[in-house]
């Protein structure tokens, strides 16, 4: 079982964004839950949402303290949260930033850093900092973990073509450094 | 139609409890819904209101002014022998408390969501089953599910259950607000034409408003009389035992997927040691029975689905010759100084020779995460205590400066 945490902030579509994953997933006949954190949610405060994906049902409806790979959709964000709380050793961190991958100041515990400047792509696309489409396409090509194509098309039918491209153009931008952890 | 071919004609989805609570109430094609928005149920009139709209959904809808009003026209509207469905949670339920006791007394098999919430004060929004297990006694069936799949088979099943001829009464379809109603996983869709060959339309027989045939409906009751109602409702309780585990096999057989019926063991053929849940814990709790049993630690699960009917003889045998058991509440019986499961548990157990040592576990109050750690807390102190354990055990994760 694989388990996700998002970190973003009200309005950005990180809930939304955690269940295009389940989606993607059980499109390739898996299973997944996606949890969002039960906070007091305004525009603009922090959200978490938590994911979990497996090849068979899913029990532990609880949320993720441990997870495999974290997903940030706003590079303030971590002023505000320890986003990498709990992280498994050698994790996934995919984040939004105009930084490169391999300049990234990570914990030790991250062992994949995955780079994107979402907020400058999204900007561009769509004239606004909505970043949950542009960091779906981040994700897959960090982890690989679902299929690109069933992401797009889930992102196309809820928000239309525009952010299906920018799920795409997101991929193909996305650096992916896997760190010495010597 | 077998279950390969009912199988075969569903599609697999991703929702969110809310969303199979509606679902499973459009598949059920209910004549009459009347209901009010309330967190964390909202989507549910949501996503009806839209069905509706999208006339996908063939009945009459109405958004209410409050839950008084909408248990009080679905009282009108059953009594004219149609099929009612509504939904609601907490604050709304507690609002509702005059027409619920009613919809049970009049002996009509009206079926309602309750998206579990806790009571205020202080002010919450979040999750715990407190606003309808403080219910019970209403006369009311209630089950309570464990995920989104669940939620919509027992929705479907609900509507069987209480029409059936020996039941006739209103049931509680019970889950976890935020935990379920907010959570999003695949579910199974049955189709519409598998629905229908299990569940008929309704013909009510026992009680029908019809101008052609005038009838009082509640007119002032002597006590004499008032006690045969009561006999007969609480014979009507007894019979659904029986109906709801017919039901559910049925269900079972026709779609594939069994959910226990009154009662869901786990892991409990060798256990020595049980623990006791109800609700969304549920999934939690197996996680951490098997790992427990991968440390060669005899340990089982019991979920309770039904809590009204209450099944006495079904925990008897499922328990009887335990060394030790727990029970994990999400809610608190004041006055008691346990959870109110483990009264319902330990008050059936007394018709065991054998005192089992027992614990009350209290836990997840507002909404807390009961977690795999707290879990395997609650299942090692089971396995060491050796009393009868009347003052519950408060299972929390430490919060910072608390």
């Amino acid at each position: 079982m694989k388990e996700i945490r998002l970190h973003g902030r009200g309005g950005m579509g990180t809930v939304k964004a955690s269940q295009i994953i389940v989606y993607a997933n059980v499109a390739r006949n898996g299973y997944g839950n996606s949890i969002p954190f039960f906070g007091f949610e305004r525009q603009g405060a922090p959200v978490t949402a938590f994911v979990r994906l497996d090849e068979k049902p899913i029990r532990p409806k609880t949320q993720v303290y441990h997870p495999d790979c974290v997903i940030i959709l706003d590079p303030t964000i971590q002023n505000a949260v320890d986003v990498f709380h709990g992280m498994k050793q050698g994790g996934i961190c995919v984040i939004n930033t105009p930084e490169r991958a391999e300049d990234l100041k990570l914990p030790s515990v991250v062992g994949t850093a995955a780079a994107v400047d979402a907020t400058s792509l999204a900007y561009s696309r769509l004239g606004k900092a909505i970043t949950n489409t542009a960091m779906l396409g981040a994700f897959v090509k960090a982890t690989g973990w679902v299929d690109l194509a069933a992401v797009v098309e889930k992102v196309v039918e809820f928000w239309g073509k525009e952010n299906g491209d920018l799920v795409e153009e997101a991929y193909a931008e996305t650096v992916v450094h896997r760190r010495d952890m010597t | 139609m077998s279950t390969h071919q009912a199988a075969a004609k569903s599609r697999v989805d991703v929702m969110n409890g809310n969303m199979a609570a509606a679902w499973g109430a459009r598949l059920s094609r209910p004549q009459v819904i009347a209901a009010y928005p309330i967190t964390p149920q909202t989507p549910v009139v949501e996503y009806l209101t839209q069905f509706f709209a999208d006339q996908e959904l063939d009945c009459q809808m109405s958004e209410v002014d409050s839950e008084h009003t909408a248990m009080s026209m679905l009282t009108g509207a059953s009594l004219t022998g149609v099929r009612c469905y509504t939904a609601t949670s907490s604050q709304g339920l507690a609002l509702m408390y005059e027409p619920y006791f009613r919809a049970s007394t009049l002996r009509l098999p009206i079926v309602m969501n309750i998206v579990n919430r806790e009571m205020i004060s202080p002010q919450t929004v979040w999750g715990g089953p407190q606003d309808s297990l403080t219910l019970r006694d209403a006369g009311w069936l209630q089950i309570y599910v464990e995920d989104n799949q669940e939620i919509l088979d027992t929705t479907i099943q609900a509507f069987k259950i209480a029409e059936h001829q020996d039941v006739l009464l209103p049931i509680n379809v019970c889950y976890d607000g935020f935990y379920l109603s907010h959570m999003s996983e695949r579910v199974e869709v049955p189709s519409q034409e598998s629905v229908d060959a299990f569940l008929p339309s309704y013909h009510s027989d026992h009680i029908l408003l019809d101008p052609d045939r005038p009838a009082a409906v509640d007119p002032l009751t002597s006590g004499y009389l008032l006690m045969e109602y009561r006999q007969k409702h609480m014979a009507a309780q007894q019979a659904a035992l029986d109906v709801i585990a017919q039901v559910h096999d049925e269900f079972a057989r026709l779609f594939g997927r069994d959910w226990g019926g009154l009662i869901e063991t786990y892991r409990m053929e060798d256990a020595r040691y049980a623990l006791v849940t109800m609700g969304s814990v549920t999934g939690a709790v197996r996680e951490v029975v098997d790992r427990k049993r991968e440390a060669g630690v005899p340990i089982g699960l019991i979920k309770v689905r039904a809590l009204r009917p209450f099944p006495l003889q079904q925990l008897r045998s499922a328990m009887s010759g335990l060394k030790g058991y727990g029970v994990i509440d999400r809610n608190v019986s004041f006055g008691w100084n346990t959870g109110i499961l483990f009264q319902e548990v330990r008050s059936a157990l007394c018709g065991l020779d054998e005192q089992i040592p027992c614990i009350p576990f209290i836990s997840g109050l507002g909404g807390e995460d009961i977690t795999l750690d707290l879990v395997g807390q609650a299942a090692d102190a089971v396995v060491r205590n050796t009393a009868m354990v009347e003052q519950a055990q408060w299972l929390q994760v430490a919060h910072e400066g608390r």
